[in-house]
């Protein structure tokens, strides 16, 4: 390892995660150097060098990692895992794939916790000279709250964006929030920040006559949490006036607890859901997927989108199996599968097919009872604080997969 | 009772170990037959199109069972075969990505104990005998002496296949994937190591007669399974990171020990198109190879491949392995 003064880590992009790792490094004392965002060139730098059946994450993730090698990081950290996903074993091809490119960089592979909290501890001492265990666990806290709180203003602003009466309001509104939340530091700013971001989000203009659609997402959670992986799926649904609900978040991901604080309803309960249809966990996000497209259609939602990369192996079990759950519980599941050849234009053509296949399901007769959803609904976690504090306070970061 | 076992997958590790066990719990055990064209294009139609083409062909045998009028479907669930490893997420959800088609397609009932060795690998047995127990009203003594029959049929099997014996040779009526002749070995034998899943290279419809014809072409062939599984095992810790896929630590344990004792002079490597474990680990397995200067060649197959391609790529392959051996002894 370099000395720490030296270090400039750099981690893949996923979602709002870097927000959250902002902070972390900042805290921790350690130069981040964040990789450009996603984009075309990133997928193709990626593409060029990855093998050619590997998950699209993959390619993303490498085409990141060499982006922010050329900008100056000298220290990769990427998360681990035992399987079955194929995730677990990224970090390793992808050091593999740029050390036989000829860079030159520390990689360090962050397993689960529950691997064993001294290992845990030591890959962020690496990081950070003089920390105490203590001082870590402070600062994962602290860092993870903020997260929680990132991702609260996402989950409102899917369902504010449906209703919003200038488009793009609730975009605007988000960038404005996450900025305000962004500059927070200490724990009691963190809590005013996350409800003045909040009051911003809640501010956008809203039209709650508008007669809206409920889709689920589910899916695999890169592509729920990679806009640029999805082609920003949730805002399109958004501007058709569909209220959206995802069941993967980044916090809910990384938390080592299994209750999913953000999507509201635990793991354990959407195992209990897929139970009739697979009985066992295939990895990844496979069984969640079913148990909830089973809850989405027990909640009345309109239709289900699952996402997945081409070639996933957890997903392309739920898929399989989805046929049967739709035919029992009579709900509409999409599924998009995406690789480095899907098209934006494709994609949305596909969601407006859906869309209008559930206005014609419902018979063109607005329901009454979404319209209530136009107001705040409560937000999860928020029924008690203690709640929210105990979750923070199991704050590791390890991988769900 | 007549209990029919498709003949795909793990057919080809664990075909003894099952029919001898399903046999001593006082079954009648049917094989479906050889993978042909109508049993994969009936697969592909029913499975999901991103899957891999031996999970296809398993859909495929299962409706052959149906139609051969057999009273219940062994579809095992294999979670893990050792401890701290999964075998593949496909055998987890195999079970149920069938169930989810057998109402539609008119299926037998399905038999899926399931079998997880993960966190304590004495469960393994009783898993066994709880099924026997649960399924067909046996009690212990019978599950046991089922299951102790089952291990030494396996055991017989797998020390048939160090010895050099193939799947091929020893698995029910699996005789026509054999080479049709032998031309006489030029330029002093060459040894290649055919790297792959059991399921893909064994099945002579899904990988095109690989076997025979590489066998035609007067080439010495070792696959892994000719190689004691502990020293496998042991060779495959030679990652960065342990794998926790038990059939790909066998394809690493193979490259590994075959080019670290210089065994082979080439490796083909046989993967299925959508294989998401190879997918991985083919950045390792052509790394290792290139490190030890192995000529190194992946053939991914999928319901789509072609036999001229297939056969000129093995043609090029051999001819450059055979120029590269005359002139080393030339030199």
């Amino acid at each position: 390892m370099r000395p720490v003064s030296e270090i400039k880590v750099t981690t893949p992009h996923l979602g709002n995660l870097h927000l959250l790792l902002d902070d972390l490094f900042d805290r921790l004392g350690v130069e981040y150097i964040k990789p450009p965002p996603s984009s075309t060139k990133t997928l193709q730098i990626g593409v060029k060098h990855s093998p050619e059946f590997a998950c699209l994450p993959l390619k993303i993730n490498l085409g990141n990692f060499i982006q922010a090698l050329e900008q100056g990081a000298n220290t990769i950290a990427m998360a681990g895992g035992h399987g079955p996903c194929r995730f677990g074993y990224y970090g390793i091809v992808e050091e593999r794939i740029l050390r036989d490119l000829g860079y030159d960089f520390d990689f360090i592979m962050l397993e689960p916790f529950r691997d064993g909290p001294r290992a845990f501890y030591r890959t962020f001492a690496e990081l950070s000279a003089g920390l105490s265990i203590l001082k870590l666990w402070k600062i994962l806290k602290s860092s993870f709250t903020k997260g929680r709180a990132f991702d609260r203003l996402t989950w409102r602003s899917l369902q504010v964006r449906a209703f919003e009466v200038n488009r793009g309001d609730t975009n605007k509104a988000l960038r404005r929030a996450e900025k305000i939340l962004a500059a927070a530091r200490s724990p009691e700013e963190v809590t005013a920040a996350a409800a003045e971001s909040m009051s911003v989000i809640n501010s956008v203009e809203q039209d709650p006559g508008r007669d809206i659609f409920k889709v689920g997402i589910v899916g695999e959670f890169y592509l729920l949490l990679e806009p640029f992986s999805n082609f920003d799926l949730e805002e399109i649904l958004g501007n058709m006036g569909v209220y959206l609900e995802r069941t993967v978040w980044v916090t809910d991901w990384i938390a080592p607890r299994r209750d999913n604080k953000i999507f509201g309803f635990s793991k354990h309960l959407l195992a209990e859901k897929a139970e009739p249809f697979l009985s066992h966990n295939v990895g990844g996000e496979g069984r969640e997927t079913i148990g909830s497209t089973v809850l989405f259609a027990e909640r009345g939602f309109d239709g289900v989108i699952q996402l997945l990369p081409f070639g996933c192996m957890p997903e392309n079990i739920a898929t399989s199996i989805l046929p049967k759950v739709q035919q029992q519980h009579d709900i509409p599941v999409l599924t998009l599968a995406f690789d480095e050849q899907t098209g934006r234009a494709g994609m949305v053509t596909r969601l407006e097919a859906f869309v209008d296949l559930l206005k014609a399901r419902r018979g063109g007769a607005p329901l009454a009872s979404w319209k209530r959803a136009a107001k705040p609904e409560t937000m999860p976690g928020d029924s008690c604080a203690g709640c929210a504090a105990k979750s923070a306070s199991g704050s590791a970061c390890s991988s769900s997969s | 009772m007549r209990v029919g076992i498709p003949r795909s997958l793990l057919y080809y590790k664990y075909l003894p170990f099952w029919k001898t066990f399903l046999t001593g719990l006082g079954l009648e055990v049917e094989t479906s037959p050889l993978t042909n064209k109508k049993i994969l294009s009936a697969g592909v139609k029913v499975a999901e199109n991103e899957l891999c083409v031996p999970v296809k062909a398993f859909y495929g045998h299962c409706m052959s069972l149906r139609d051969s009028g057999v009273d219940a479907l062994f579809v095992p669930r294999v979670v893990s075969v050792e401890e701290r490893a999964y075998t593949c997420p496909k055998f987890l959800g195999l079970p149920d990505m069938v169930g989810a088609v057998a109402d539609n397609l008119g299926l037998p009932p399905l038999l899926t104990p399931k079998l997880n060795q993960r966190e304590k690998p004495s469960e393994f047995k009783w898993q066994l005998i709880n099924f026997a127990r649960e399924q067909f009203g046996l009690g212990l003594l019978d599950g046991v002496a089922a299951l102790e029959s089952a291990k030494v049929a396996q055991r017989r099997y797998e020390e048939s296949l160090v010895a050099g014996r193939r799947p091929l040779d020893l698995l029910p009526a699996s005789k026509l994937n054999r080479p049709r002749w032998r031309s006489p070995v030029k330029g002093g034998p060459r040894r290649i190591g055919l790297l792959g899943h059991p399921y893909n290279i064994y099945d002579g419809y899904i990988t095109q007669n690989l076997i025979a014809r590489l066998e035609e072409t007067g080439v010495e062939l070792i696959v892994p399974e000719m190689t004691d599984h502990h020293v496998l095992m042991e060779a495959a810790t030679d990652v960065p990171k342990q794998l926790y896929w038990s059939y790909e630590k066998e394809i690493m344990g193979a490259i590994n020990h075959w080019t670290g004792n210089r065994l082979v002079d080439g490796v083909i490597y046989v993967l299925a198109f959508a294989c998401g474990p190879d997918s991985l680990i083919q950045v390792l397995i052509e790394h290792r190879a290139r490190q030890h200067k192995v000529p190194l060649m992946s053939l991914t197959v999928d319901e789509h491949s072609g036999e001229a391609g297939l056969v000129t790529r093995i043609e090029a392959f051999v001819d450059m392995l055979t120029r590269k051996k005359s002139a080393m002894s030339a030199a």
